[in-house]
């Protein structure tokens, strides 16, 4: 059993290469049981690529990643998850023509003892006993998950991951495009699974509500990690400045290429 | 503005009213019910016209008439379900029973030959599926393909022209030549795959595969699997239902089946409900439907329209009741 301090997940060093293309460069992140991590950045600050590597999609050019504070080679999708490292994308995994209760037991159906036939009796009400350990709402668990609103999809996607024994979440942008109230059940739900003693990374670039329910924020800029802190009550402010200082750089730089092509098109 | 506005919000309400009353909740549910509400009157329209149309012959006719393409229309709808489709299950069905006449011709039994007919059928669905899947052709163009070269197999095996049946005794009149035994070969070859299909991880599977191939990849569903195997059920069928043919009309046929069969059953598949392009769909539905084509065409013979007016009425009648279908499917979904 791993100390209460120990990491669940743990990378060191990390970088990747696409070739030429340094993607992320020394990145160094961990998470606790019971902790959420919250990691924002930009479009193209190499998130995505951060989270191929944690769940084993793809291999980093160099680094290591711990889990459970021990060394492990993440060479597919399959063994991260074997180790309990589930990432729920918004919709990707979801089948919306199948029930809920038959996207949760989706390759791990229960049978009816001696007989080829599934027990859709049993896997509704295990599911439904699930879902309210979870605090998560539905109409029934027999409806179509197309039928379901954004937010009811995510909450199922995650409940999902936890039932198939996930132990360390990857939450992929869980409040895309969903209204304040839907995103404020999914943060309920996050810290529910705190509680749970579930490790949680939380991928967004809405900084407001990674905060809400994070410990700590790691910001990922063009691949480095440029803050990593405990969330507090100035955390808002200071990564407001972080933000806005680059956002001032990148327009200074366009300025300043701007005139050069400018004074080339003179002479 | 301000009458659009309107109209459309008494639009919304009519179809919240539409959805909510339990009557039509009961319809939008049940898939198939709709349908065969059409069927029944159908069958109301042409007694009154007719007055023969329930009678025993006719019955025992229109049973013949749709336990052929029911059987196929079963198979198709799980092919469907997976977004694929098989164009030359009508082939096969016109090869099996030369593949069965010829094994008896050998000197081999009469269930020999059966076996053997529905064991190449279910070879050539087999084919089809690893082509499909391992090549990656998508299987409109790899059935297509297949459609003439079974077809072309079948006419040279046979120097085009038809034979006698062979066989005789209880056999034939188990395998098609009794007066119901088409029917009931056709409802239980419905009952297993509606089982198969809501019952049984296969099913599960076919739903999965056709609604979210790269979800259920995910989760590790073996995709190709699902999808060959059912090519291999969808041409076996095709196959017990040629052989049943040849046993009820006690010859065998080249020509027999080809894509006029295979279009009724899609149609058939499709007017009861199954979504052209994969996730739903119920092979009870597949029956209702082909069982609503075939008092179509079944009523209209006997009303005496020509036949030269008949495909048109066919098609238009094939039209109006797809229409109704997705209107349903439309309701439905802003039911909810």
């Amino acid at each position: 059993m791993a100390e209460a301090s120990a990491s669940a997940l743990r990378v060191e060093h990390i970088s990747k290469n696409y070739g030429a293309v340094t993607a992320l460069r020394d990145v160094s992140l961990g998470v606790k049981y019971g902790e959420a991590l919250g990691l924002i950045g930009d479009n193209g600050a190499g998130k995505s690529t951060l989270i191929k590597i944690m769940t084993g999609y793809t291999a980093p050019t160099s680094g290591a990643i711990y889990v459970n504070e021990e060394q492990k080679h993440l060479h597919s999708v399959n063994y991260a998850r074997s180790l309990g490292i589930e990432t729920v994308y918004q919709d990707l995994a979801m089948i919306s023509e199948l029930s809920v209760f038959h996207n949760m037991f989706l390759k791990r159906e229960l049978l009816i003892p001696r007989t080829p036939f599934l027990d859709n009796h049993r896997m509704k009400r295990e599911a439904q006993e699930f879902l309210l350990t979870l605090g998560v709402k539905l109409p029934s668990v027999d409806v179509e998950v197309s039928k379901l609103s954004g937010g009811q999809r995510q909450a199922v996607a995650i409940a999902r991951a936890l039932f198939m024994n996930a132990k360390i979440l990857l939450l992929d942008e869980p409040l895309a495009a969903m209204g304040a109230r839907e995103g404020a059940a999914i943060l309920e739900l996050i810290n529910n699974l705190k509680k749970k003693n579930v490790a949680i990374i939380m991928i967004g670039h809405n900084y407001a509500q990674v905060l809400e329910v994070c410990d700590r924020i790691n910001l990922l800029q063009r691949g480095v990690i440029t803050y990593d802190k405990i969330v507090s009550s100035n955390s808002m402010d200071e990564l407001n400045d972080i933000i806005i200082r680059e956002y001032r750089i990148d327009q200074k730089q366009a300025e300043s290429s701007a005139a050069a092509d400018g004074a080339n098109i003179v002479h | 503005m301000s009458q659009s506005n309107t109209s459309q919000s008494q639009i919304t309400s009519l179809r919240r009213q539409l959805t909510q009353n339990p009557v039509s909740q009961f319809f939008l549910k049940q898939r198939e019910a709709s349908i065969a509400i059409i069927g029944i009157l159908l069958i109301l329209y042409f007694e009154t016209q007719t007055s023969v149309f329930l009678s025993r012959y006719n019955i025992i006719n229109l049973f013949q008439f749709t336990a052929e393409t029911a059987i196929i229309a079963a198979g198709e709808v799980m092919l469907l379900i997976l977004g694929e489709i098989d164009l030359s299950v009508g082939n096969v069905y016109a090869l099996a029973p030369f593949i069965m006449y010829f094994t008896v011709q050998d000197h081999f039994p009469i269930i020999v030959g059966i076996l053997a007919g529905l064991l190449v059928s279910a070879f050539i669905g087999f084919l089809n599926g690893v082509v499909t899947v391992v090549l990656g052709i998508p299987s409109f163009i790899t059935t297509l393909g297949s459609l003439y070269i079974i077809n072309g197999l079948t006419l040279t095996i046979s120097n085009g022209f038809p034979e006698l049946t062979p066989g005789t005794g209880q056999i034939v009149n188990i395998m098609g030549g009794g007066s119901y035994s088409e029917m009931i070969w056709a409802v239980i070859v419905v009952f297993v795959l509606q089982f198969v299909l809501s019952r049984t991880r296969w099913g599960m599977y076919t739903f999965a595969t056709g609604g979210n191939i790269i979800g259920a990849k995910e989760v590790g569903i073996n995709t190709s699997l699902i999808k060959i195997g059912n090519f291999v059920i969808v041409a076996f069928l095709g196959g017990l239902s040629g052989i049943l043919a040849s046993f009820r009309i006690s010859s065998i046929d080249p020509l027999a089946g080809g894509s006029t069969i295979m279009f009724s059953a899609i149609a058939g598949a499709v007017i009861g409900g199954t979504a052209l392009n994969g996730g739903v769909g119920t092979v009870i539905g597949s029956l209702i439907g082909v069982i609503v084509l075939s008092i179509i065409k079944d009523g209209f013979t006997l009303l005496g329209i020509s036949a030269f007016t008949f495909d048109l009425i066919l098609g238009i009648s094939i039209l109006v009741a797809m229409l109704l279908n997705v209107r349903l499917q439309m309701l439905r979904k802003a039911g909810n």
